[in-house]
């Protein structure tokens, strides 16, 4: 499903100016990272998607509709939103019943609430915690529900504010390979993440916000390579990426085979030369 | 100095030990990392180093805490609070919600130790410059953004200036710039002031960068503890689902795939790599 903000410019009311004539188009199937410091408005920006905010100026399409004429509830059917902190989203008793609220809001079937919840359950690694209280779960599980909750929406948009926050390095691979999932079952996917090398990973186009307006956009590589354009926007490129650069590398890496690859390819011409030389 | 000896803790229900017999010597200044996967007793080792564990989460004790030879289980947690300051995980959970202005919810631990007025000011605009919240101090705590927020719940606790300052994965709201700040905020008040920071973090890059020393948890046991190159290149790393940084993956691999020589340790920081791989 396209995604349209055109032209929306917003203001809490306290009067900070958050976000500033933004237009940004995403396309279906697409998965794409807003980067950028704290504050700079991605969150802002994600919760115009979904409706939870409506442009003070500009508009926002969901497909074909308009934010500020849909209901939240209708939004849902097709965008999920994962909270940055899951303690905002957490608030039925059980981790089935929390992940079953939306199914449930959107009229399912009990046949069909129950089995996309044990999929969704299963997708996280959740299925044995799902009698539990959502609050005797650990912070990073917590995560987990609110990320199961979203998959069993099953809309064809999926939001993710800081997925990996608060995650050991299993869990980060297990959010990497639920990302990777819902890639390939064509969702289109946007993410807020600060974990640049999480963004390079599994986003293939990223959109640098900074003080409430859209920098620099385009595919992951090539923004990931202009060092000048993310220091503008306080973001530091990911460690494979200053290694690279620091070794004088040409490219800008996105994964540890990325960076090998890139290596062996620019070391080949110096060792031949060398042993030219030598002989 | 801290001193912890034989250290346990079980959650009431709990079948698992959180800690395991914890011993562990920590001298004054040093910038101690503390690393494991979710759930190997991260963060009940900050409750027990901060007086949370025994004072306010009740389970089976065992073993003890000296903070400047004084036993944390004997003092009250008003007591503590003087010496020892925990920053945690969840910046949502340590704001007052009592205070209308980031200013004031500084204040706020100030004021319970009963600091001068004039005093209290001078160390508010002094927290707030090292966290890079000056520009905020009239906004109300609800209105920052996440890292905001973190900052804040860091510069209340370094208004207190403890001894001690335990802080449960500060950067985790944070972007990089602001990650980079606050590291060099606590190693300089580790170098200067003598502050004996005990931090943990899932950003092992960080603490490669920035650590004297790391402590590596398992299943609440502590399974290493040294140099942060030492530990953070360690198979037992990976074995106990820590992680390596990117930096040793990268250069493991080269190695593996025989680009560059098997010359000495692997890498944990920038300048290692591009040495081990230039």
């Amino acid at each position: 499903m396209n995604l349209h903000v055109d032209h929306v410019s917003f203001s809490y009311a306290s009067g900070v100016r958050a976000l500033q004539d933004v237009t940004l188009r995403i396309s279906s199937g697409e998965s794409v990272a807003l980067i950028g410091e704290n504050g700079a408005g991605k969150t802002t920006l994600a919760k115009h998607l979904n409706g939870l905010l409506r442009p003070g100026e500009g508009r926002v399409l969901v497909g074909d509709w308009d934010t500020r004429d849909c209901t939240i509830a209708r939004l849902a059917t097709r965008v999920a939103y994962v909270f940055q902190n899951p303690d905002e989203q957490l608030f039925e008793r059980t981790v089935y019943t929390e992940v079953a609220f939306g199914p449930r809001n959107l009229g399912w079937t009990p046949k069909d609430v129950e089995a996309g919840v044990q999929q969704a359950l299963a997708q996280v690694g959740l299925l044995h915690a799902a009698d539990h209280h959502p609050y005797d779960l650990q912070p990073s599980q917590r995560r987990l529900v609110t990320l199961a909750a979203a998959l069993a929406m099953n809309t064809p948009l999926v939001v993710l504010d800081e997925p990996t926050t608060g995650q050991d390095a299993a869990g980060v691979e297990r959010i990497g390979a639920l990302v990777e999932g819902l890639k390939t079952r064509g969702r289109t996917l946007i993410g807020i993440s600060h974990d640049l090398d999480f963004c390079a990973l599994h986003f293939d186009r990223l959109v640098v916000v900074s003080r409430g307006a859209i920098l620099a956009e385009g595919p992951t590589e090539a923004i990931l390579g202009q060092f000048n354009l993310l220091g503008r926007a306080g973001v530091e490129p990911p460690p494979l990426v200053r290694l690279a650069d620091a070794l004088g590398l040409l490219g800008a890496p996105r994964s540890v085979d990325g960076f090998v690859e890139l290596y062996r390819q620019e070391r080949k011409p110096e060792e031949s030369d060398h042993a030219h030389r030598t002989r | 100095m801290i001193e912890i000896a034989n250290l346990g803790f079980s959650y009431p229900g709990a079948r698992m030990q959180a800690l395991d017999g914890i011993t562990l010597t920590i001298p004054s200044g040093q910038f101690c990392g503390v690393v494991g996967a979710n759930g190997s007793g991260k963060s009940t080792l900050c409750y027990a180093l901060s007086g949370f564990i025994p004072h306010f989460f009740r389970g089976v004790y065992r073993g003890h805490v000296r903070i400047a030879d004084r036993l944390v289980a004997e003092r009250t947690l008003a007591d503590l609070a003087g010496d020892v300051g925990l920053v945690f995980e969840n910046p949502f959970n340590q704001i007052t919600g009592a205070r209308l202005t980031v200013a004031e919810e500084i204040a706020f631990g100030l004021e319970n130790l009963a600091v001068p007025v004039k005093e209290m000011r001078r160390r508010i605009q002094e927290a707030l410059a090292l966290t890079g919240l000056t520009e905020l101090a009239d906004r109300s705590p609800y209105a920052l953004s996440g890292g905001q927020q973190q900052r804040l719940a860091v510069a209340s606790m370094i208004a207190m200036k403890p001894k001690v300052l335990v802080l449960d994965e500060p950067s985790s709201q944070l972007d990089p710039s602001g990650t980079r700040d606050l590291f060099e905020t606590l190693k300089t008040l580790t170098s200067n002031a003598g502050l004996t920071l005990i931090l943990t973090e899932h950003k092992l890059d960080w603490l490669a960068a920035f650590a004297d020393r790391v402590i590596a948890l398992a299943a609440g046991r502590v399974v290493l503890d040294g140099t942060p190159r030492e530990v953070l290149t360690s198979p037992v790393m990976l074995e106990n689902g820590i992680g390596q940084t990117r930096y040793t993956e990268a250069a493991a691999r080269c190695r593996h795939a025989g680009l560059v020589k098997e010359d000495g340790s692997l890498p944990v920081t920038l300048e290692q790599a591009v040495e081990a791989l230039r």
